[in-house]
């Protein structure tokens, strides 16, 4: 006992627990019922054998070549997303409030992007502000009356889930436009099952591999009705792109082709690609390409990467988009804190999944305050995303917060600002020793002839110590999450 | 159904391949040369190094001499120049990257560490080292990924045209090597003079041909013979012949995987280069023009490269709609 205590203290003799919510411990070497096998193999494991099966994980990933390219670096280096060897283990009845929550949410969404583009009741109703929607960065006036497929305008999307210290699950932000990140949550449990396989064996966790059929499934309900068997296809910016790999591993997974741009024409409002054996039609694209690159004849007109007449074919109702165009409304972070009183407009039901409390810059009270509270509260630009343009302030020097105060007054309606809000920390594996890191949760949900959230997602841990920021391009690394059975 | 294959993907492939033949044909023939100019007299040395830069469509940019180390540095590294080897791999690996989920992984590994070797040496240290192990190691670097190429990636229409870019590069890349040297095959003199037989071995050396040349004709050397195994002989690898059967092969089988009768212009062509090569005698060629016979080869691979380009990869739509 007293051997087994020592060698648990050595390993555990960082590990701190703080405010946060610890996923792991209840209280000190009291860990909660779902952790507690995985906290027994971590002690009885010989002090080597994990940094052996962290090395046999990354080289892993290295000879996979699950990589994502770094901007900036004109050697166009690609970088292993770093992963951390240890699951995140969520209950069974902790999913089912997540995977209701997101159901609604994602419903909600959608009938809302739906009405923004069409009949505007609840702009008329005056629940949302109409200023505020046409002002968003991402509004598309050009989408305004055009049916989509289904009536469907997101089916893909990875929402950014927190978890509050008193454990509740709350939406941090919602990624209706391209969400990346998916091909990283098959990846990693493909490596877990062979670095860990008795532990995950015993564990009893939900499988994710079905992710290449769901999505697969998802686009060919969108296919235009009278077409039998639906030519599908992944758009992708191309090679130079940070998530390229992603977009060939699902390509690869959903068994489409990966095309860029420059494979595909239109005429006479049809889509083709151009194939050795001729033009072949195409019914749907996964497209990976934000909206203003899609077709340089509706908007950013220098985009090279975008086909020509592509909206023209949209609109026809010849070919389908996943994602619509002109999502972003309905993600813009001044829209999220409007989500709550969306979803009991049209659903007439309360929000399963709560949301971050949020000041909007351009109400007088909110900024008042904020500008008066720049060090304790997270300022984010509303429309971007990646972790770019952000204050955290308690983490902020008294120049970088005097910028932020400048940018509000001169743009109000471009920030929000949120308390800063301590996210879960989880056990990760880091030199030798077990140490507790802020994470996050991003589950995918899809949404088509139906529903599907794959139980699962990616989770992101910030590995500097102390850091809340988890964004791969800011230092964030991942880890398998594993949903149990109940 | 058979799965269509996107043009701009057919289009990668063709390219890296080509661009590794003609890397490995710099390398072949700097090798070669390197190898020669022991034997050679110092006064001619300079003319030596000229006909090669000729026989790769390379000059030396102005002010530089003609030397065993700019011309190393031209052939070898010099991104400016299209065809140094730098330049094949690094063109290659590009057009590599954007088929990498095609293409199987060994190829991507071999091809990236032939990259990385050739890309951390340089003149200086190629020059004081060993020229000759270096050149044997990128050597080995591009017949592994050969190797690799045809044993791990399904022979199927990607193949082909993998096959084709390959083939049509060594045949026009040969045809000119004879047409560059076609005095010393032509020009009357007596065979035993030693620099002549230096310069036909080199030659065949150049195409990786000399012992099998040997093995048919032994190591009597004669201009008639040697024209008849680069040009004629349907066994030999790196003969025309050979490569441009090859070629028509790997033009058929796309033919027949893309089930369009659009291919028929470009086997037509491919047949007609073929049956030119299948029927000419070595006596005819030499006593008509041999110049006139390989501009025509050439030619001929000009317009076959210009009909694939056409059929399959930048096609126009009217026609493409209409069939």
């Amino acid at each position: 006992m007293t051997i087994l205590n020592s060698s648990l203290q050595a390993r555990f003799a960082r590990y701190e627990l703080g405010d946060a919510y610890d996923e792991m411990f209840a209280s000190h070497h009291a860990p909660r019922p779902h952790y507690e096998a995985l906290y027994r193999r971590l002690i009885e494991l010989a002090p080597d054998e994990l940094q052996q099966r962290q090395r046999a994980a990354d080289l892993s990933f290295l000879n996979q070549g699950i990589t994502f390219t770094v901007y900036g670096d004109t050697q166009g280096t690609e970088r292993i997303f770093p992963y951390d060897l240890l699951p995140r283990i969520i209950t069974g009845q902790e999913w089912s409030v997540i995977e209701r929550g997101l159901t609604q949410r994602i419903t909600a969404l959608n009938l809302f992007l739906r009405d923004v583009y069409h009949d505007g009741h609840i702009l008329n109703d005056k629940i949302v502000p109409r200023a505020l929607v046409y002002s968003c960065k991402h509004y598309r006036r050009e989408m305004r009356g055009v049916k989509v497929p289904r009536d469907i305008y997101v089916s893909v999307v990875g929402t950014d889930l927190i978890r509050m210290p008193s454990g509740e699950f709350v939406v941090l932000e919602d990624n209706l436009r391209v969400p990346s990140g998916v091909s990283y949550m098959l990846a990693n449990r493909q490596v877990m099952k062979r670095v860990f396989p008795r532990l995950f064996a015993d564990y009893g966790v939900r499988p994710v591999e079905n992710y290449g059929q769901a999505p697969l499934s998802t686009m060919q309900a969108l296919a235009p009705p009278n077409v039998l068997e639906p030519t599908i296809v992944l758009l992708t910016p191309g090679v130079y792109n940070s998530a390229y790999f992603e977009h060939a591993f699902l390509a690869r997974q959903m068994g489409i082709k990966l095309v860029e741009g420059r494979d595909l024409l239109v005429h006479d409002n049809v889509v083709y690609m151009r194939t050795t054996a001729g033009l072949q039609r195409v019914d749907v694209i996964y497209r990976r390409i934000d909206d203003d690159f899609l077709d340089p004849m509706a908007f950013k007109s220098d985009s090279v990467l975008g086909v020509n007449g592509l909206f023209n074919a949209y609109r026809a109702g010849n070919v389908a988009l996943a994602n619509a165009i002109g999502t972003g409304v309905a993600d813009d972070k001044a829209i999220y804190a409007y989500v709550p009183k969306i979803i009991r407009y049209y659903l007439n039901e309360d929000p399963i999944l709560s949301n971050v409390e949020t000041y909007l810059m351009d109400d007088e009270k909110h900024r008042t305050y904020v500008l008066a509270n720049l060090e304790k509260l997270v300022v984010k630009a509303v429309g971007e995303s990646g972790g770019y343009s952000m204050l955290v302030g308690p983490h902020s020097t008294a120049h970088e917060q005097e910028l932020f105060r400048q940018r509000i007054q001169a743009f109000p309606r471009n920030f929000i600002a949120q308390p800063t809000i301590s996210l879960s920390r989880a056990p990760c594996f880091i030199d030798g020793m077990v140490e507790a890191r802020h994470i996050d949760l991003r589950p995918y949900i899809l949404y088509g002839d139906r529903v599907r959230i794959v139980p699962g997602g990616l989770t992101r841990v910030a590995l500097r110590r102390g850091s809340l920021v988890v964004n791969s391009s800011q230092g964030g690394g991942s880890k398998d999450t594993w949903v149990l059975y109940d | 159904m058979t799965e269509a294959m996107l043009s701009r993907v057919a289009d990668h492939l063709y390219w890296m391949s080509r661009y590794l033949e003609r890397g490995e044909h710099t390398m072949r023939l700097l090798s070669v040369n390197l190898n020669m100019m022991l034997d050679q007299k110092p006064v001619e040395r300079e003319q030596r190094w000229g006909k090669l830069l000729d026989s790769l469509s390379v000059t030396m940019p102005d002010g530089l001499p003609l030397d065993e180390y700019h011309v190393i540095q031209l052939l070898t590294f010099d991104m400016e120049n299209p065809n140094s080897i730098m330049s094949c791999v690094a063109s290659a690996r590009e057009n590599a990257r954007h088929v990498r989920e095609l293409i199987s992984s060994e190829m991507w590994e071999h091809l990236n560490s032939l990259y990385l070797q050739v890309r951390a040496a340089d003149v200086d240290a190629v020059c004081r080292d060993d020229p000759y192990s270096f050149f044997r190691d990128v050597y080995v670097g591009f017949l592994v990924i050969q190797g690799v190429t045809d044993s791990t990636m399904n022979h199927g229409e990607g193949w082909d045209f993998i096959q084709a870019g390959r083939y049509i590069e060594r045949a026009n890349a040969t045809a000119h090597l004879l047409d560059v040297h076609h005095a010393v095959l032509t020009t009357p003199g007596p065979d035993e003079l030693v620099e002549r037989y230096l310069d036909w071995v080199g030659l065949l050396k150049s195409c990786t041909a000399f012992e099998a040349y040997c093995k048919i004709h032994s190591a009597d050397v004669h201009p008639r013979r040697l024209l008849e195994f680069l040009l004629l002989n349907d066994q030999f690898p790196h003969s025309v012949s050979f490569a441009i059967g090859q070629l028509e092969t790997a033009l058929t089988a796309i033919a027949d995987a893309t089930e369009k009768r659009k291919g028929i212009r470009v086997n037509r062509l491919a047949g007609r280069l073929r049956a030119m090569l299948g029927y000419t005698s070595v006596e005819e060629i030499m006593d008509g023009s041999l110049r006139g016979y390989l501009s025509d080869v050439k030619l001929q691979c000009t317009q076959l490269h210009t009909a694939i380009h056409d059929t399959y990869i930048v096609y126009p739509i009217e026609s493409a709609l209409n069939a």
